[in-house]
């Protein structure tokens, strides 16, 4: 099936800002998804509130755009209905990680087979720039007119502490590698995170001299490496993308299905 | 003994309706004094191939089964008022989306904390407006468990006909209180069945067009119809618009569909209500209290009578209008510091006939309260 079956077209132009990185995340995914030939009515997208959230308009998938942070509780309820659905949740990392983030570590938890996608952009982008769980210190945003001195979550020793069996990570610079970790974790048997830098020129990159948008992917490039790598070895700043974790563990809705029958027994 | 006659709590009742209306998925969150509904259904709908879920929390719980809704299940959440406090913006959300769920308030002594072990009827405005923006809702309430038995299975009936969420209000006192429950013999209530789309796939289908009733039929998530569910004003297929057009329709659609139909939705019950000076109008626990009082005063030939509302929302105006038009006085039973009793007034021709008997203490409005106020009100005295 061809990319622009994966579209509603009608839909288009997207809102998504000039140089923007969500339209290349959502360029990855559907590459992803073409290459494992998913057809459309075995995936169900759920988003929650913000930029990011908007990708499931675009999206010829059963979807369902929900409320601020709440989308994985929501796409939780989906999945145990359908089990044989492929659930994937984008979020933005205010969404996932701020206002969503309990429902984010119960779903980890709970090892549930939802695909998680974290479009980091370290910004809250609809509402104008303020900091996120995700910005980091020393980070200037329209909410930290003096630099911010929060520190940010690192996603993926969050997602494997809270109990993740695919984490991964990944920027908007390194497309194939994108693609290729996303696919993994679609096919991937239980709660999967991919955390993907993505740009946000307008915001971010203004507000705190990070340049255009090529500039900003051109960061992503310079300032991470592949995990254990000789480069991350001799300068310990560099970041690692890569697939952190992969590993099998029960999933959630097998496991209830052994309960029903269980259950069921008993009577 | 007949194995359909129980000896239960009001709890217990709720969540037994819940599965002859068709509950096969739940999800909630342990709070006072619901936690039995929950607990019930964590044994019950495993042995019927149901699905159960403990969330994290109550807002989890209720976006959970909004999104089971939408794969065609029947839902359910129950809470008390702090849990139901977190899901006002995911009700707004199914009102929006007009996702058939069905949301159970075992009310408690509030706000905040409150009275986590005491009867209290202090959620009945916040059932009406506590998710933002102009909405219409549907909120039933029951005094016994028979009656909780009934309306639950409602709850689930309207639910699906208004594609709505509908709210159950029940209170501390019927919830853990046991009394005689007869279990009604399959097919004796009747139930509604969610309405799939008769569109064929390839067609361009309108999961928010109304049918000439007023109705939409549905597509379950993974079937062949795609389509967009958002909490942003939207058309016909989903999208979100802010087209003052659209905007207005939609929103004139979400409120008539239920407001316009109150007369229809009126559930209630009448004690003597013909000849009475004194109308007493209440419902829920106080109803109990109030119609022991009415019972008594009867024998000793006192001309009072009691209308029992099943019905909270959309207020039934036109019914207590005319019910109310012959009586000398009105007085409105609740464990709350008025929250009925504004409507009552609203819906009468003279609201300074109208009165409050009520407790706010955390303690079960006894008979002989109401007789006190009864009392006043008649200027004889305590």
């Amino acid at each position: 099936m061809a990319i622009k079956a994966y579209l509603r077209e009608r839909f288009f132009p997207h809102l998504w800002c000039p140089g923007c990185g969500h339209g290349m995340v959502l360029n990855g995914l559907l590459q992803a998804i073409e290459k494992m030939g998913l057809s459309r009515n075995e995936i169900v997208m759920v988003s929650g509130i913000g930029c990011s959230s908007r990708i499931t308009g675009y999206v010829d998938f059963h979807t369902l755009h929900t409320i601020h942070g709440r989308a994985l509780a929501f796409a939780t309820g989906v999945k145990m209905a359908r089990p044989e659905l492929n659930l994937i949740v984008p979020m933005g990392d205010g969404d996932a990680l701020a206002i969503g983030g309990n429902h984010f570590i119960h779903a980890a938890r709970r090892n549930i087979d939802i695909t998680a996608i974290v479009m980091n952009n370290r910004i809250y982008g609809m509402t104008g720039g303020q900091f996120s769980p995700l910005s980091g210190e020393d980070v200037r945003a329209t909410t930290a007119p003096y630099l911010t001195i929060d520190p940010g979550f690192d996603v993926v020793e969050l997602s494997t502490a809270a109990g993740a069996t695919f984490v991964a990570r990944t920027t908007t610079y390194h497309i194939q590698q994108m693609t290729d970790i996303i696919q993994q974790a679609i096919l991937h048997e239980g709660f999967s995170v991919v955390e993907i830098f993505s740009q946000c020129p307008t915001y971010f990159g203004r507000k705190n001299k990070a340049g255009d948008a090529v500039d900003m992917i051109a960061y992503f490039k310079k300032n991470t490496t592949p995990i254990d790598s000789k480069a991350k070895r001799e300068n310990p700043d560099l970041i690692e993308r890569g697939i952190f974790v992969q590993k099998e563990k029960p999933e959630y809705c097998s496991q209830y299905e052994k309960l029903v029958q269980k259950a069921m027994k008993g009577r | 003994m007949s194995e359909n006659i129980k000896f239960i709590q009001g709890n217990e009742a709720c969540a037994e309706a819940a599965v002859y209306a068709g509950l096969n998925f739940y999800a909630g969150y342990p709070i006072t004094p619901s936690t039995e509904i929950t607990e019930v259904l964590a044994s019950r709908l495993p042995q019927i191939g149901g699905k159960f879920l403990q969330m994290e929390d109550e807002i989890a719980s209720l976006c959970a089964i909004i999104g089971a809704s939408l794969t065609g299940c029947k839902v359910m959440t129950a809470t008390s008022g702090p849990g139901f406090s977190l899901m006002q913006e995911s009700l707004g959300y199914a009102i929006m989306a007009e996702i058939p769920c069905v949301i159970v308030n075992v009310q408690r002594g509030g706000p905040s904390t409150g009275l986590p072990t005491h009867g209290s009827q202090g959620d009945v405005n916040q059932a009406r407006w506590g998710t933002h923006g102009d909405h219409a809702i549907i909120a039933l309430t029951a005094s016994n468990h028979q009656d909780i038995f009934a309306l639950t299975v409602e709850a689930f009936n309207l639910a699906e006909i208004y594609r709505t969420p509908v709210i159950l209000l029940l209170d501390e006192v019927v919830a853990h209180m046991r009394e005689r429950l007869v279990i009604p013999q399959p097919g004796e209530l009747p139930l509604v069945e969610r309405l799939q789309t008769s569109v064929k796939g390839g067609v361009d289908y309108h999961p928010y067009l109304p049918r000439e009733d007023g109705r939409l039929p549905m597509s379950d998530f993974g079937e062949v119809h795609r389509y967009n569910v958002t909490g942003l004003f939207h058309d016909m297929w989903g999208f979100p618009s802010s087209d003052p057009r659209t905007v207005h329709g939609l929103l004139r659609h979400l409120v008539d569909k239920i407001e316009n139909r109150a007369n229809q939705l009126a559930r209630y019950k009448e004690y003597y209500i013909e000849d009475a000076k004194h109308l007493l109008v209440s419902y829920g626990s106080s109803a109990r209290s109030t119609r022991h009082v009415v019972e008594k005063r009867r024998s000793r030939g006192e001309r009072l009578g009691l209308l029992e509302l099943q019905t909270l929302w959309p207020f039934p105006y036109d019914i207590i209008r005319e019910k109310c038009a012959e009586a000398q006085s009105v007085i409105v039973v609740e464990q709350n510091m008025g929250q009925i009793l504004q409507a009552v007034k609203l819906a009468v021709e003279q609201p300074e006939k109208v009165f409050l008997a009520n407790r706010i203490d955390g303690v079960f409005i006894r008979p002989s309260d109401i007789m006190n106020i009864l009392r006043l009100i008649q200027g004889r005295g305590v």
